[in-house]
């Protein structure tokens, strides 16, 4: 199943050889990254590496700055200090044109879902045959395949949420950014869209995903980084840190607790 | 796609609209700028198939205040000019925008009043004094105050009579400053004495109970004059053609026209063409 | 004056009667109106949609004076567009002037505005919904107002009736530029004002009504047609 959603053609840039060597060549660097609105510093002064082929899952409590980060990583943002780089050289918009983005509430053009695919691809100068060849086999993977003729903005939350994901996925982005995807979903619909992040992760697309819920971290994160006040408090491998957490704000977050920090 | 869809359909519905195709099959046509009172009262419509019918030569009317129909005449904005205004047609004529003035004819002016006659001015011919009377009362007066040829002529006699308009402007005279129709409706509608050309009242369509107060002063013949826009001075002139309507004007058969339009009755102008 | 119930009358034999002259009037309206207002749709959409969709210095005071001029007196613009046509003014050679493509220059003049400012907040609105989206995406400066342009098409109907509604109810510029000539350039509105100074207020009103049905049809017709987009949820 996984293989529809990979573009051979795209996944030839990379090599196997250093693909498999690539946990010592981060895909996405970031360094001293801060971000600051409204007199306030909301990032400060963040640093992590993100190695292709893994999922890394950022949890925090709401405000920590897990949605601004994600902004600032896909390039949605400009940072205030610090820099994003993407394979060793600095962020701009061709290498956004590998990564992909689905966010908390799905944007859906006022079209058919077909027509919201066919837009993503437009964009990326894909047409012809080609397109229609994709289109096909999202719809199919994203189970759109009743519902391709459809209005978008009438389709369900969950319907939605998948079209939000197909489209994301049908350009074969190297990188994902996924912006608490599931927030509003019923459990049934949730499934669906874990389903599909794990198959791009399995057909090697890199993946950063927000999310609230900790049994979703544990269900696909390889890697988790836990965000307090817009630090990052603590990072690891994910079950080490939802077992084991270290820092005073993943243990109270994970806890179950309210975690009020002393500020000096 | 829908790019092409989008614009394909708005380029098609222009094209459907039609949006430079011209007005008319007739391309031998000429502009005539020209009163309110002739367009209103009906004689054009009376007269020009007649000439149309015989020439093949269309007359497209420009209907607006004498000042202005000059203004855009000396624009070069028409071919005839067709006006009441002695002065300013000899002054139009001697300024190079007209060829030469020609007599056409006349119908003359009357005031009307509301049946409770403040001014006591019923039944008087002498225009002269039943303006007079009319400031003594500071009975309501609606004066046109648009520089056309009745303004003009109203203000001739005013001035005759020795009243300053101009201080009372606002009180008892109101100035509305649009066309006769309009100061008819206007003025009715406040009980104000009105002065205006027989032709538009005769056909106005909106007297209420109002009636002729004063008429008959020689004084208020008012006299219309015909005139060719000078094609040197304009080029684009369709001198040829202006000169042909002029000439069936100035005929016997124009001026019988002229002589034969009449609404209840009543002959509205009444031709003097030397 | 008649009664109401008399007007109404008046204007329904007007129409039954079929009379010729009414009906030239009212094609020669529509057309100079519809023609004004695909005009200014076709100005007045990209323009809309680029100030609506990017950002660039001055944005504010193109935004304050697109406003404004949605208030340009017609009387204004139909004196502008006679000076410029007039055989004494710079395009005058083209002859135009007394003709309804005069008509349609002067409403077009008015409309655009109209149409590029409505536009440019319908625009900013969804561009405010799809920004992050269309940045995630890569969509090119071209790409993102023709999509814009298209996902807001229904709301852009309503922006052209706004359009039309002014452009149908003007008399200013158009006696100006036109001159009211019959058979010619004479359209509903001038006629109303002429009837109106010749007094006869009951055909003025009559024809007035005509000119409302037309109006409310063509409502009509585009409010089916964004009604069945709303279900769609297209609006």
């Amino acid at each position: 199943m996984s293989e529809v959603v990979v573009n051979i053609s795209e996944r030839k840039r990379a090599p196997l050889a250093r693909a498999r060597t690539t946990s010592t060549a981060p895909l996405m660097t970031a360094r001293g990254l801060c971000f600051d609105a409204g007199g306030q510093r909301l990032i400060d002064g963040i640093d992590l590496d993100i190695h292709p082929g893994r999922c890394t899952v950022i949890m925090g409590a709401n405000g920590s700055g897990k949605s601004l980060l994600l902004r600032l990583l896909h390039g949605l943002l400009t940072p205030t200090k610090g820099e994003v780089n993407w394979q060793g050289h600095p962020l701009d918009p061709a290498a956004r044109q590998q990564q992909a983005m689905v966010f908390q509430r799905p944007v859906m053009l006022r079209r058919s879902v077909a027509a919201n695919l066919r837009f993503a691809l437009s964009v990326r100068g894909v047409r012809g045959a080609e397109r229609k060849r994709r289109e096909g086999e999202t719809t199919a993977l994203a189970r759109l395949d009743a519902l391709k003729d459809k209005p978008a903005r009438v389709l369900s939350g969950g319907e939605q949420q998948r079209l939000a994901m197909a489209r994301a996925l049908i350009c074969a982005p190297r990188m994902l950014f996924l912006d608490e995807p599931t927030a509003s979903l019923d459990p049934a619909s949730t499934q669906a869209i874990e389903h599909m992040i794990e198959d791009a992760r399995a057909s090697g697309t890199t993946i950063l995903v927000v999310t609230h819920d900790a049994g979703q971290a544990r269900r696909l994160g390889d890697d988790l980084i836990f965000l307090h006040d817009g630090q990052v408090a603590e990072t690891g491998p994910a079950a080490q840190v939802l077992d084991n957490p270290q820092s005073q704000a993943a243990q109270a977050w994970l806890g179950g607790r309210l975690f009020v920090p002393t500020t000096p | 796609m829908f790019r092409r869809s989008f614009f394909g359909m708005a380029s098609a519905g222009l094209l459907a609209l039609g949006l430079t195709g011209p007005a008319n099959a007739h391309d031998d046509h000429i502009v005539v700028q020209s009163t309110t009172s002739t367009q209103n009262s009906g004689l054009f419509d009376h007269i020009l198939p007649i000439f149309t019918d015989k020439t093949g030569v269309e007359v497209r009317v420009v209907a607006v205040g004498t000042g202005q129909a000059i203004k855009n005449a000396a624009n070069g904005d028409g071919d005839v000019l067709f006006v009441h205004a002695k002065a300013a047609e000899e002054a139009f004529v001697a300024d190079g925008h007209g060829v030469s003035r020609s007599d056409v004819m006349y119908n003359d002016f009357v005031i009307v009043g509301p049946p409770a006659d403040p001014a006591d001015v019923a039944g008087m011919s002498d225009a002269t004094a039943a303006l007079s009377r009319i400031a003594a009362a500071e009975a309501p007066f609606a004066s046109r105050g648009d520089d056309s040829g009745t303004h003009k002529a109203e203000l001739r006699l005013w001035a005759e009579a020795g009243v300053d308009v101009a201080a009372a402007s606002g009180g008892w005279y109101r100035e509305t400053g649009s066309g006769m129709g309009a100061t008819l409706n206007t003025g009715t509608g406040m009980g104000a004495y009105i002065m205006t050309d027989r032709a538009t009242w005769i056909s106005f369509g909106n007297k209420g109970d109002y009636q002729i107060a004063v008429e008959g002063d020689e004084k208020m013949f008012n006299q219309y004059g015909i005139i060719l826009v000078n094609p040197e001075t304009h080029p684009n002139v369709k001198a040829d053609l202006g000169q042909q309507f002029v000439d069936w004007v100035l005929s016997d058969e124009g001026q019988e026209a002229i002589a034969s339009y009449k609404v209840d009755g009543q002959q509205l102008f009444f031709p003097n063409a030397r | 004056m008649e009664s109401f119930s008399a007007i109404l009358a008046e204007a329904l034999g007007l129409i039954l009667s079929w009379d010729a002259d009414v009906i030239e009037i009212i094609v020669l309206s529509l057309r100079v109106t519809l023609s004004a207002v695909a005009v200014a749709c076709m100005i007045g959409f990209p323009l809309g949609a680029m100030v609506g969709a990017f950002r660039f210095p001055l944005r504010t005071g193109v935004i304050v004076v697109m406003n404004t001029m949605m208030g340009l007196p017609p009387v204004v613009v139909g004196l502008l567009v006679y000076l410029m046509l007039s055989a004494a003014g710079p395009l005058g050679v083209l002859g135009l002037l007394y003709s309804p493509t005069a008509m349609i220059i002067a409403q077009t003049i008015l409309v655009t505005p109209i149409v590029a400012a409505l536009t440019r907040q319908v625009i900013e609105d969804l561009y405010n919904e799809y920004s992050e989206q269309f940045t995630s995406l890569g969509v090119g400066p071209l790409d993102r107002v023709l999509a814009l342009l298209w996902d807001a098409r229904y709301s852009l109907l309503t922006v052209a009736l706004a359009g039309f509604g002014r452009a149908v109810a003007e008399v200013g510029a158009v006696i100006i530029v036109g001159g009211n000539i019959n058979h010619v350039t004479r359209v509903m509105t001038t006629t109303i004002a002429l009837e109106t100074s010749k007094g006869n207020l009951q055909l003025a009103l009559a024809l007035g009504m005509i000119l409302l049905t037309i109006a409310v049809i063509v409502n009509g017709l585009l409010m089916a047609i964004r009604g069945t987009a709303a279900r769609a949820a297209y609006v």
